[in-house]
């Protein structure tokens, strides 16, 4: 794990490199250490990262910070398999323009996580080869991860209420 | 009779030859690709998994996988849950590694808390991880003899892993999703004669396995059926994210019990079986060499089991125990608080990676600092690792494309949570 100062240098390295708005905050929580970055250069700062030995991505998750703004957050696990290192590079987007540089091109393990996320919480990936629903219906409408999606928010229809005229959908 | 022609002549006309995103088929009648709908209720998907295939004669050129048929959302159900009450519906992922999902949230949970475990908890778990990764690749090893025609596996298999469940039951209660890890430790302790009837299972597993072992490794047809078919570079099941077996049989010695040890893996004398071409068969023997592995762990583990609690003596997380109640008004209090609100967390974010049957299973747990978890994400590794299955089966005979499934072993709980 790069401990505190390490992640400064790591980051600093970053500004330096990529821009200097590259990096937006470093945090080292119980133990690990997480850099948050400008979301129009994630595609350059996971490049970047690459070529530090971070060449493992394990996981992209989704996150809604719901009422924090920005809204969305997208999140990227990296792996240096060498070291054994782990590092969190994350990054916010508000939510009425969710749009973020997908970086399946070059990692392709993103691809179906970014199509999960797209589905989850409305994160637009540019760029991104085949971006559809993964795990809802295509023609499903809403995001069901966010947070002010109720839980038990979908009707269930039967077969009664389809005989009876009282369908929900018509 | 020529009306009912021309509609069948309309309706091939109209038909759709792409899927949108990716071209899988074409209109070029010279090119003779054919479009298949395989599953989601084929019985060798192992679940209800959608493969949209292209076969050029017998030849499959391209897959395609369709999800999302059990997604249950389990995800957002967590999200409505306090932290305990949130274990049962994380272990129904993935549904043959139950502990493991228990256990990544528990691990993420107790990160954010700042637990400590006791050593005999640690011990009890590393017990049940190991029996529960037989127990998933014993049901792997069976239904994938099922799918290749050997019938008299997958009665084998069965009676071992019913003896296995038995050895759940007599610990936790329950069969599957036992609810037994919880966070600061475990729910109980193990009961008198658990360890002599556990330990009397594991030398039973080793001789079956040999048993197993000599049913298969010598069969021709399952051999000719493996050998050599469904081979990916290692470093491009790295680009994929794969882990596990899988990546391991592609001889990446990637195991994050040997690499990052966590819950005292390091007090045990363990291997790390890799193949060396990565085909289906090199699969088939690391998973084989893997059920050995877990049986010495359990047998270390058992020896070594150090006394102590089973769980942290933390009142703020662990309920107090039952006789307590009686007698002490804290113990009454911390009870129900426990069970009315929930434990508080403080907040923050936490990323917990453990080894299972089938690589890497992380949970991702954002906390608000309430007593629901404000996220809870699972990076199942069947999810993962399905994205690697048109690599594998590309260009290989459409009879292979089963045998090769069932050794990538997804499992659909997982994949569409």
């Amino acid at each position: 794990m790069p401990d505190a100062t390490g992640l400064e240098l790591l980051a600093q390295e970053l500004r330096d490199q990529i821009a200097q708005d590259a990096v937006r905050d470093t945090l080292h929580f119980r133990g690990k250490g997480t850099i948050v970055i400008d979301p129009a250069r994630v595609r350059a700062v996971l490049a970047h990262l690459r070529g530090k030995g971070y060449t493992f991505l394990a996981s992209v998750h989704g996150v809604d910070y719901y009422p924090e703004e920005p809204r969305l957050g997208v999140h990227y696990e990296l792996l240096d398999m060498q070291e054994v290192d782990r590092l969190t590079v994350k990054l916010r987007v508000p939510i009425d323009s969710p749009e973020v540089e997908s970086v399946t091109p070059d990692w392709p393990t993103a691809e179906l996580q970014e199509r999960e996320i797209y589905d989850m919480f409305g994160v637009v990936f540019t760029g991104h080869p085949d971006l559809r629903r993964l795990l809802m219906p295509e023609d499903y409408e809403g995001h069901p991860q966010r947070r002010d999606f109720p839980v038990g928010g979908e009707p269930v229809l039967f077969t009664y209420n389809d005989a009876r005229g009282t369908d929900y959908t018509q | 009779m020529s009306g009912a022609v021309s509609q069948s002549v309309r309706d091939a006309q109209e038909i759709e030859f792409e899927t949108p995103g990716q071209q899988i088929a074409s209109r070029d009648p010279e090119q003779e690709l054919l479009t298949i709908n395989f599953g989601p209720h084929h019985p060798a998907t192992h679940g209800v998994l959608r493969l949209l295939t292209t076969l050029e004669g017998e030849i499959v050129r391209d897959t395609k996988p369709i999800i999302g048929y059990v997604h249950t959302g389990i995800e957002k159900t967590a999200e409505d849950k306090s932290y305990w009450k949130a274990i049962p519906v994380v272990e129904r992922m993935d549904y043959l590694a139950y502990y493991f999902n228990a256990y990544a949230f528990c691990g993420a949970v107790e990160t954010l808390l700042e637990l400590e475990i006791p050593k005999r908890a640690q011990y009890l778990r590393v017990i049940h991880l190991e029996l529960c990764r037989i127990n998933s690749h014993l049901l792997w090893l069976l239904t994938s003899a099922l799918d290749l025609g050997a019938i008299s596996m997958f009665w084998y298999g069965y009676r071992d892993r019913d003896n296995l469940l038995d050895l759940f039951e007599m610990s936790s209660g329950a069969r599957m999703h036992t609810r037994y890890i919880q966070v600061g430790g475990v729910i109980e302790d193990i009961p008198p004669g658990w360890a002599k009837k556990c330990r009397a299972w594991v030398a039973d597993m080793r001789d079956r396995l040999g048993q197993y072992r000599a049913l298969l490794d010598r069969n021709e047809i399952f051999l000719r059926r493996l050998r050599h078919i469904g081979a990916v570079p290692a470093d491009r099941l790295l680009e994929l994210g794969v882990t596990g077996p899988l990546l391991r049989a592609a001889g990446v010695p990637w195991d994050l019990r040997k690499a990052a040890p966590y819950c005292s893996y390091d007090d045990f004398d363990f291997k790390v079986p890799i193949g060396t071409e990565g085909d289906n068969y090199d699969r088939y023997a690391c998973r084989m060499a893997e059920i050995e592995e877990s049986c010495n762990i359990i047998e270390q583990a058992l020896d070594g089991l150090p006394e102590g609690r089973h769980i942290t003596d933390d009142r703020k997380v662990a309920l107090p125990p039952r006789h307590e109640l009686a007698t002490s008004m804290e113990a009454l209090i911390h009870h129900f608080k426990l069970v009315t609100e929930g434990f508080r967390v403080p907040p923050g974010e936490v990323y917990f990676p453990i080894e299972g049957p089938r690589g890497e299973y992380g949970c991702f747990v954002r906390s608000d600092g309430s007593s629901k978890p404000a996220r809870v994400h699972m990076r199942d590794p069947s999810f993962v690792n399905l994205q690697a299955f048109p690599d594998m089966v590309r260009d290989t005979y459409i009879a292979d494309f089963i045998a090769t499934l069932a050794m990538l072993d997804p499992i659909l709980g997982g994949i569409d949570r």
